[in-house]
C-alpha cells in the first residue's frame, strides 16, 4: 500500500463545551476511493473543513500528501492548496462570475498561463464534465442542481488535483442524475488517477465509487476498511445504517 | 520528476519527434513557450512520426499544448501510451474556436451608452413608481384585513432606523453646531451683528440644515441596510419562500420599512435640530457672550413656527424618499454578490440624490412661508 494522501493523528475537534472529535485517527492509502459515512451531525463536513484547512483543530496532526497544513511558510501552503479540489456540499460557484470565469478562476490565479490556453483548458473541463461549449455563458443562478454540481467538480479539477475531496455530491439530486453524476466521478478517477475522499449518506453512490468506508460516531473512527470489512462489524450504528440501506437498496 | 522535452531525430528522410517527462500544469510551468516553440519549428513541421512513449503523465495542459501545435489533429503517425493518447482524444473536443478578442469601445459607443444610461433612469423611476403603487395598495389592503397588519416588523424597524440612530444624529448635529456658530460669529463680530447669530442658527439649522444632515446619515445607514437585507433575501431565495408562503413581500418587507422610516424621520429631525441649536448655543455663549436664556428667548421671536412645520414636512418626505429608493434597489438584486454590492452603492448615492433634488423642490414651493419680515 502506497503512502497515505491524508494522515490524522488524535483529533480532537470542539465547539463550545460541545465534543466534536475525540482523538480521532484516520489514515486514508493513495489511489483509493475513502467514502466517509456517519450520522448526521457527527462530524463528516466538519473533518473535512479540517482536512482542506478552513478550520484548525484544537489538537492532533493532519497531513495532505505527506505534508503539514499550516506549516507557516505561506508559499508551501498555497502550493499544497493547489494539489487538492474541494466539491462544496452547495457548489459554491462564484455567483457573480459566470461558469467560464469560475473554471477559469484558480487557472488565472497561477498567472503564467495565456487567455487562449485557459480557454482551451475550461473546454476541456467543460467536456470532461460532460457539459456543453454553450454552457460556459451561463451564470450560476441559471443551472440546474445537477448543472452546479458539475461545473464545481470542472472547477475543483481545474488544477489536475491528485486529491478531491467531495462533501455530500449525490445530496439533492434525483436518483438519475445521482447515478451519472456517480459514473461522471468514477471514469475521472479512472481517467485521472485521482485519490478521493467523499461524505456520504447514499449506499448508492457508497457502493459504487467507494473501494474503502471509514465509519465516523462516538467522536471517533468506529470502523475503516474494504465495505464488505465494515459491514461485518457488529456496532448499533453500522448495523441500522447499513442494515436500512440494504433494504432501500433493494427497493430499486 | 522528468523535465518535459522535446527533440527530433533524424534517422531516415523524416526527423523522428520524441517527448518525454511530465508534460503536466506542473512540469510545464516555465517552460510552455519555449516547448511551444520547439513544436512550432520546421523541424516538427517535417516530422512524420511522434514518438510520445516516453511521456510519464500527460494532463489537460500537456494535451492541449500537443493538439494546438499539431494544427488541431493528431498526427498520422503516433506512439503512446493508452493512457497518454485518452488524454490527447480529450483534448479533439477543442473546436477551431477561440475566445472571441475583446470589444474595443468605438466612435458614436458614447452616444449608445448615454442613450443606455438614459433608459435606464426612466426604467428605475418605473420601477420605483411601481412599487409606490404596491405599497398604497399593501396599504388599503390591510385596512381591510387589519389582522395582516405587519406591526412586530413595524416597531422593529422603528427602533433599528429611529432610535438606534439617536447618539450618531444628535453627536454630528452637535459638532455642525458648534461649528455653523463659531464660523458665523467670526463674521458677525466684525459687523457688530452679535445677536444675529439666532437668527441665521435658527433658520438655517429648522428649516435646511437638520433635515438634510438626518437626511444623509440615515441614508448611509439604514437605506444601505435595508438594500443590503433586501438583497439578501433576493440572492438566497428568502423573497421567493416567504411568497410562495402567501405572504406579500412587499407588505411584509417593505411597507414596515417604509412606515417606519416616514414615521422616524420628523423624530429623527426635530431631535438633530435640537442638539445642533444646542452646539451652536455653546459656540455662541463661549464665542459671543450670549446667554443660554437670552438665546431660548429669542428664538422664537426671530424664527416664525412655520420653518418647524416645514422641517417636520421634508422629513416626512425624506424619509419615504429614502426608503422607496432602498426598497427598490434591494428588490432589483439580481442574484449574484456582484449585483447586491453595486445596488447597495446605488440606493445609497440615488437616495441623497433624490433627497437633495426634493429639498429644492420644498425651496422653492416654500420660499414664501416661514421668512421673518
Ligand atoms: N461553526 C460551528 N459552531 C458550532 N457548532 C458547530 C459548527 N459547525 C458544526 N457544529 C456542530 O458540530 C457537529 C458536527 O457538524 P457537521 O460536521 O456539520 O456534521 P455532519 O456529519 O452532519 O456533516 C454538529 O453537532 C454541529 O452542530
Ligand atoms: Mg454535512
Amino acid at each position: 500500500m502506497s503512502a497515505p494522501v491524508i494522515d490524522i493523528r488524535g483529533l480532537v475537534t470542539r465547539f463550545g463545551s460541545h465534543l466534536v472529535h475525540d482523538g480521532l485517527d484516520l489514515s486514508i492509502p493513495a489511489g483509493e476511493v475513502m467514502a466517509l459515512v456517519g450520522g448526521s451531525g457527527s462530524g463528516k463536513t466538519t473533518l473535512l473543513r479540517q482536512v482542506i484547512g478552513l478550520m484548525r483543530p484544537q489538537r492532533g496532526d493532519i497531513r495532505v500528501l505527506g505534508q503539514p497544513l499550516f506549516s507557516g511558510d505561506l508559499q508551501a501552503d498555497r502550493v499544497l492548496r493547489q494539489r487538492f479540489g474541494m466539491l462544496f456540499q452547495q457548489g459554491a460557484l462564484f455567483s457573480a462570475l459566470n461558469v467560464l470565469e469560475n473554471i477559469a478562476f484558480p487557472l488565472r490565479e497561477l498567472r503564467w498561463l495565456d487567455r487562449e490556453t485557459i480557454h482551451d483548458l475550461v473546454m476541456i473541463k467543460l467536456a470532461m464534465v460532460e457539459l456543453e461549449p454553450r454552457h460556459a455563458w451561463l451564470m450560476p443562478a441559471e443551472l440546474s442542481g445537477g448543472m452546479v454540481k458539475r461545473v464545481a467538480l470542472a472547477r475543483a479539477l481545474a488544477l489536475e488535483p491528485e486529491l478531491l475531496l467531495l462533501d455530500e455530491p449525490t445530496a439533492g439530486l434525483d436518483p438519475d442524475r445521482s447515478a451519472a453524476f456517480v459514473s461522471l466521478i468514477r471514469r475521472l478517477r479512472d481517467q485521472l488517477g485521482l485519490s478521493v475522499v467523499l461524505v456520504t449518506h447514499d449506499i448508492d453512490t457508497l457502493s459504487a465509487l467507494a473501494t474503502r468506508v471509514a465509519v465516523l460516531g462516538d467522536r471517533r473512527i468506529l470502523a475503516e476498511g474494504t465495505l464488505d470489512h465494515v459491514m461485518k462489524q457488529d456496532h448499533p450504528f453500522i448495523r441500522s445504517f447499513f442494515g436500512a440501506a440494504r433494504h432501500a437498496g433493494s427497493a430499486y | 520528476m522528468g523535465v518535459p522535452t522535446v527533440s527530433f531525430e533524424m534517422t531516415g528522410a523524416q526527423p523522428v519527434a520524441v517527448l518525454s517527462g511530465e508534460w503536466t500544469l506542473t512540469g510545464l510551468r516555465g517552460r510552455l513557450d519555449t516547448l511551444r516553440r520547439q513544436l512550432a519549428s520546421a523541424d516538427a513541421a517535417r516530422a512524420g512520426h511522434w514518438d510520445l512513449r516516453e511521456v510519464t503523465r500527460l494532463d489537460s495542459l500537456g494535451a492541449t499544448t500537443l493538439w494546438r501545435a499539431w494544427g488541431d489533429r493528431l498526427p498520422e503517425r503516433l506512439e503512446a501510451d493508452p493512457h497518454t493518447l485518452d488524454m490527447l482524444r480529450v483534448a479533439a473536443v477543442l473546436g477551431p474556436c477561440r475566445p472571441a478578442p475583446r470589444m474595443r469601445p468605438r466612435r458614436g459607443d458614447a452616444l449608445v451608452a448615454l442613450g443606455r444610461l438614459g433608459g435606464a433612469l426612466v426604467a428605475q423611476l418605473l420601477g420605483m413608481i411601481a412599487l409606490s403603487g404596491q405599497i398604497l395598495f399593501d396599504a388599503v389592503r390591510m385596512l381591510r384585513f387589519p389582522q395582516d397588519a405587519p406591526l412586530r416588523e413595524l416597531s422593529a424597524n422603528l427602533y433599528k432606523t429611529g432610535v438606534t440612530a439617536l447618539p450618531i444624529t444628535a453627536l454630528v448635529g452637535f459638532l455642525i453646531g458648534v461649528v455653523l456658530s463659531y464660523l458665523s460669529a467670526l463674521q458677525l463680530k466684525t459687523f457688530g451683528a452679535d445677536v444675529f447669530i439666532i437668527n441665521i442658527l435658527g433658520i438655517g439649522i429648522i428649516r435646511e440644515l437638520g433635515p438634510v444632515l438626518v437626511a444623509v446619515l440615515v441614508a448611509g445607514r439604514s437605506g444601505s441596510a435595508m438594500t443590503a437585507q433586501l438583497g439578501v433575501m433576493r440572492v438566497t431565495e428568502e423573497i421567493d419562500a416567504l411568497v410562495t408562503m402567501g405572504v406579500p413581500a412587499t407588505l411584509r418587507l417593505v411597507l414596515p420599512k417604509v412606515a417606519a422610516l416616514v414615521a422616524a424621520m420628523p423624530l429623527l429631525v426635530l431631535w438633530t435640530s435640537a442638539s445642533a441649536l444646542f452646539g451652536g448655543m455653546v459656540a455662541a455663549a463661549v464665542q459671543l457672550d450670549i446667554g443660554f436664556g437670552f438665546f431660548l428667548d429669542t428664538l422664537p421671536r426671530v424664527v416664525p413656527i412655520a420653518n418647524l412645520y416645514i422641517g417636520f414636512g421634508k422629513g416626512l418626505a425624506f424619509g419615504l424618499v429614502i426608503a422607496l429608493v432602498a426598497c427598490h434597489f434591494g428588490l432589483t438584486v439580481r442574484p449574484n454578490t456582484e449585483s447586491l454590492s453595486s445596488n447597495t452603492t446605488r440606493s445609497v448615492v440615488s437616495a441623497i440624490t433624490c433627497v437633495i433634488l426634493v429639498d429644492a423642490v420644498f425651496a422653492i414651493a416654500t420660499r414664501h412661508i416661514g421668512m421673518p419680515t
